[in-house]
């Protein structure tokens, strides 16, 4: 297949303050291309040395209830129903009954048809924009494969939106990536951004999910992480959930530099979202420190940085409740959603 | 909520438990198989992080290392050079598990009295000393095939003075491979780190290592002195600084004793533009601030490409502001303490200097504990190669920056040094890193990482960095001398 370089891409701002007004494939092209190339030993053993970290006491105490307040609680199951996702919502509101005090989580995370349950169950708990609350983010354009036409997935978006979603997770095209077409994949995510717009002129925040696992090299990770930023993309996330190897510490560090190396060269600051495999607080307190020790502390905040994640939420109940008490409990002292 | 901290990366203090550790107050020589007085004057040995006292030390006179000699040669004589290869061996592997038996206390021990972090001592040093009694035990009985021909024969007695830097490291870089190959030992470990190599004598007790295999005695230079000089010796390492060892040289020159040394060095770290940038910049870091910069093959200068020169400063620069100096059983502590007051004083003496002639100098922003020996990691950019940083080993957490246009004159300003223990290559670009490597003068070249150490890889250098090498193959070889023709 030849690809047509010197095609104009959509006229993205980011990529145009970056490559120049004349915004074509080849422009694109040449860019990512020019990315300095990934050292998979070294960022795996950089990764490693984040990981030995020891985080004790006080700062453990503060790390529990960060990580709780940057969870995005998450059901992408076929099976789910509005009960569940009321049930879901019920747990981000109150995630431990038996102590008040424990923070809310970011946002809740379900499917497009999902997100009127989701809204409903919020009710004036709903963050809808503001800065208290609980947000509702909705996968789409096709999630989790992506395969399908560019208009059902703007469709997909534009609904979800239209329900009240302030958060859309959209899938890149994996294939068209791997096969070269850099542009088509810039223009999905361009057109998935418009269509993130409100009637009333705000837009719901845009996850842009890279799907690691698919991409399998860093150096592809590190190419994909900047033309999703160049393409306007509010957050950068790992994965779906759905394919094996979801996030990881090297590659969430990877995803980490390229927004850090975005900020020193734009003064903007872009989110990163790991989602998929991190189940206990001892792995989540290593994201942390990987967050702050590469992009800074600023970071540690939900217009930043979240945690994709189902079954962390208990294991960091736990360790919370063990601080407080200074015993371990048991898997019937946190509830199920 | 918890309280709210001034900041996430103030971690609570995370100190490693010294409960492990039961010290004794005094430490005499090990000779012979037990603890006996020392003749000299006994020192004290100090934490370079507190100044407080750890233990006092036998220093032994020349009369003290007559004893051990003397009981070197009998053991040799009447046990070790009589053991079959594999029962070494089993003495051997039986040494290398006890060390990850007790993995713990040392590395406390040898943070507590070196200075160095104790991630470094537990993830690096102490794993190292397990790895290489494992793996010269796996050669005591193949000696046959050391490349020396049949029944290749063990020397004798060894003499082995060793430094402060890795203290219990280069024990077991010294020890392991004498005692594989059939010698037995005589070693001295530096003045300012003894406590692990006492330790370590204890786990040859516990191992029931015959009397007198391995004898350690402790002391200052003059001890070396006499133990090298010692005419009943047939084999000395030394492994130290480039002025004594070339005194050592002197001293041995014409008394038939086989002479390992191993140096000083000031290797170049090269980064050519298409380096994987991120990667690079730590392992600069990893380069020259590990463990304190105490290291003679630390990747004292790096050589960078000059149309990349800004960009990797600013990320070195960036990155070592958030390196942790302090104490050094902290587990989260990156720069421990400096080894001794001398040492602090060359350093600063060194960087003054520096600062004199011109160079920019650069240091991280840390607030420095008031007790100690301590220096701030510390770069100093626009280095020139007639500069004294940039031709003197510093030995320190000293960075000097130089650049370079073109591969030839990287390869050129890397070989423009007395030196030749080691270097380091950046790129993504394979042909060119074998290309580069193939003309650098030094005895380990690391290509994209820095300071990775394995017990099958030889280890040593060109001119003034020494000569032998010790590990692997080559290693054996320096204890041992082939079959008569």
């Amino acid at each position: 297949m030849t690809i047509q370089t010197s095609v104009a891409l959509a006229p993205a701002a980011r990529a145009i303050s970056v490559l120049g007004g004349d915004l074509t494939e080849r422009a694109l092209r040449l860019h990512l291309e020019g990315l300095s190339g990934v050292d998979a030993v070294g960022l795996e053993q950089r990764s490693a040395a984040l990981g030995t970290r020891s985080i004790k006491t006080s700062s453990k105490a503060w790390a529990l209830d960060k990580i709780i307040q940057l969870i995005d609680l998450t059901t992408l199951e076929g099976s789910d129903t509005p009960g569940k996702v009321r049930s879901l919502v019920a747990k981000a509101l109150t995630p431990d009954p038996s102590d008040p005090s424990t923070p809310r989580v970011a946002a809740v995370c379900v499917y497009c048809d999902m997100v009127p349950a989701a809204v409903a169950a919020l009710g004036s708990a709903h963050a809808a924009g503001s800065d208290s609350g609980v947000s509702v983010a909705a996968v789409a354009t096709a999630f989790p494969s992506g395969r399908a036409s560019l208009r059902v997935k703007l469709a997909d978006t534009a609904d979800a939106v239209e329900a009240g979603a302030d958060e859309i997770d959209m899938v890149i095209d994996r294939g068209a990536f791997l096969s070269g077409r850099y542009g088509q994949v810039f223009d999905d995510i361009v057109a998935v951004k418009e269509a993130c717009l409100r009637t009333d002129g705000t837009s719901a925040h845009l996850k842009v999910i890279l799907e690691t696992g698919e991409l399998n090299t860093y150096d592809n990770v590190r190419r994909a992480s900047w033309l999703a930023i160049l393409a306007g993309g509010d957050f950068i996330k790992t994965s779906t959930g759905k394919v094996a190897p979801a996030a990881t510490l090297p590659v969430t560090l990877l995803m980490l530099e390229a927004v850090r190396d975005w900020y020193r060269l734009t003064g903007e600051r872009i989110g990163v979202k790991p989602a998929g495999g991190i189940r206990t607080s001892k792995d989540a307190i290593k994201y942390l420190v990987t967050v702050a020790e590469t992009v800074g502390e600023e970071w540690l905040a939900p217009q930043l940085f979240r945690f994709g994640a189902s079954s962390l939420l208990n294991d960091v109940l736990l360790q919370r409740q063990k601080l407080t008490t200074g015993h371990y409990s048991g898997p019937d002292y946190v509830t199920v959603d | 909520m918890p309280e709210p901290r001034n900041s996430f990366l103030d971690y609570a203090p995370a100190p490693e438990s010294t409960a492990i550790l039961h010290l004794k107050k005094d430490y005499g020589l090990f000779i012979d198989g037990e603890f006996v007085d020392g003749r000299g004057k006994s020192f004290a040995t100090i934490s370079p992080a507190t100044e407080k006292h750890i233990a006092t030390i036998a220093n032994a006179s020349s009369d003290d290392v007559d004893t051990a000699v003397k009981a070197a040669r009998r053991a040799y004589d009447h046990t070790w050079s009589r053991m079959s290869g594999s029962d070494r061996g089993k003495y051997l592997f039986r040494i290398a598990r006890l060390v990850q038996e007790r993995a713990r206390e040392l590395a406390v021990a040898e943070s507590l009295d070196n200075g160095k972090p104790i991630k470094e001592s537990r993830d690096v040093d102490i794993p190292l000393v397990a790895a290489w009694f494992f793996y010269y035990a796996g050669w005591a009985d193949k000696l046959d095939y050391a490349g020396l021909g049949a029944a290749p024969r063990s020397l004798g007695v060894a003499a082995q003075v060793i430094p402060w830097n890795f203290p219990l490291l280069m024990l077991a870089w010294k020890i392991a491979p004498a005692l594989a190959a059939g010698n037995t030992v005589v070693l001295k470990p530096a003045e300012t780190t003894p406590l692990s190599a006492l330790l370590f004598a204890e786990i040859l007790q516990q191992a029931e290592l015959p009397n007198g295999v391995v004898n350690i005695i402790t002391g200052a230079g003059d001890t070396g002195q006499a133990l090298v000089e010692h005419p009943d010796v047939n084999k000395v390492a030394f492994t130290g600084s480039t002025a004594v060892g070339r005194a050592i040289a002197k001293s041995v020159a014409g008394t038939g004793k086989k002479l390992t040394l191993e140096l000083g060095g000031k290797a170049a770290n090269i980064v050519f533009d298409d380096a994987p940038i991120d990667q690079a910049v730590e392992g600069i870091v990893n380069g020259i601030f590990f463990n304190q910069g105490h290291v003679c093959c630390a990747g004292s200068r790096l050589l960078v490409q000059e149309n990349i020169h800004d960009e990797v400063v600013e990320r070195l620069k960036q990155r070592l502001s958030t390196l942790r100096l302090g104490d050094p059983l902290d587990k989260n502590t990156d720069i421990g303490a400096i080894n001794s007051r001398e040492q602090l004083e060359r350093i600063r003496e060194l960087s003054d200097i520096g600062e004199a002639e011109g160079a920019d100098r650069w240091t991280a922003d840390c607030a420095i504990p008031e007790n100690g020996f301590w220096f701030a990691p510390t770069i100093f950019d626009n280095v020139s190669t007639s500069s004294r940083i940039a031709r003197e080993e510093i030995f320190g957490p000293v960075l000097s920056v130089l650049t370079f246009r073109t591969p030839a004159e990287a390869i050129s300003k890397a070989n423009n040094t007395p030196y030749g223990l080691s270097a380091g290559i950046w790129s993504d670009k394979g042909s060119k890193i074998l290309a580069v490597a193939d003309q650098l003068k030094a005895g380990v070249i690391w290509a994209n990482t820095f300071n990775r150490f394995d017990p099958a890889s030889p280890f040593g250098g060109y001119k003034e960095s020494g000569y032998g090498r010790e590990g692997g193959r080559h290693g054996l070889a320096a204890y041992l001398e082939g079959a008569a023709k």
